[in-house]
């Protein structure tokens, strides 16, 4: 498997695509069977998101490295309408109504490092990585 | 990919393949929905033993089948979430309430009928 892999996410199917890639990604790293399914319940969700909120997008998937510790990275990029407040998209049950309002504060939760770019317009970038301890 | 439904008297057993879409999910609520009231089934397992993640959408769809059985006069236990996927539910905050659960096929039976012999005990 080559280190870096993009999953276009057009259709729903793909969530089902990118999270399977992710959990290979992961267990070639060395991450456990555990960690796995969270690192593909997180890319599950902000695919998701990009469906529901942006109709289409990019997941990234790469293997990740800081001299000492090796992990994963996962970058969802989209081009859609943006979130306009990131702090109320962050909370924990709050939702425009498209879905339950946990994956974004959820995959915040399963992941180590979580960061959320966004501007109304433009779209939106979700960075998130776990490392392997 | 749509769900096979199983029909062993008055339960309808649906087993889950891995990696299912959200469409099939819908499909398979739709399916639950309807031979309910053909076979005039009592209850409906779901069978998850096979998936290696349920999001917020699965798990959505789940607790509407459940409910949408409920109204058609059935009851609904859900079986087999793996340890990996009940561990990651539970740091998502992902959550089941109200919808029965089960260890295996065997519980998840064994506790409908039990719920079905108390329901005639009230009767």
């Amino acid at each position: 498997m080559s280190d870096e892999m993009c999953v276009p996410i057009e259709r729903e199917n793909d969530i089902v695509t990118a999270r399977q890639k992710g959990r290979e990604l992961a267990a070639t790293t060395g991450f456990s069977t555990t960690d796995q399914t969270m690192i593909a319940l997180a890319i599950s969700e902000i695919a998701r998101n990009i469906i529901s909120y942006a109709q289409r997008g990019e997941v990234t998937l790469s293997r990740l490295s800081d001299g000492r510790r090796r992990g994963v990275l996962i970058v969802a990029r989209d081009a859609g309408p943006g979130i306009p407040d990131i702090q109320l998209a962050m909370r924990d049950g709050y939702s425009t109504g498209k879905s339950l309002g946990v994956g974004l504060p959820g995959a915040k939760r399963v992941m180590d490092d979580f960061e959320l770019v966004s501007s109304p317009g433009k779209g939106t970038t979700v960075t998130m990585a776990k490392w392997l301890r | 990919m749509t769900v096979p439904i199983l029909k062993q008297g008055d339960v309808l057993i649906a087993s889950m393949q891995a990696a299912l879409s959200d469409r099939d999910l819908e499909q398979l609520r739709d399916d639950l929905a309807e031979q309910v009231g053909r076979f005039r089934s009592r209850s409906v397992i779901i069978d998850v033993a096979a998936l290696d993640v349920l999001d917020s959408f699965a798990t959505r769809t789940l607790r509407a089948i459940a409910y949408t059985v409920k109204l058609r006069g059935a009851s609904t236990a859900v079986v087999g979430i793996q340890p990996d996927v009940a561990f990651a539910m539970v740091q998502l905050g992902l959550s089941l309430d109200g919808v029965v659960t089960a260890l295996d096929l065997e519980e998840g039976l064994a506790h409908l009928k039990s719920l079905a012999a108390q329901e005639r005990i009230r009767e």
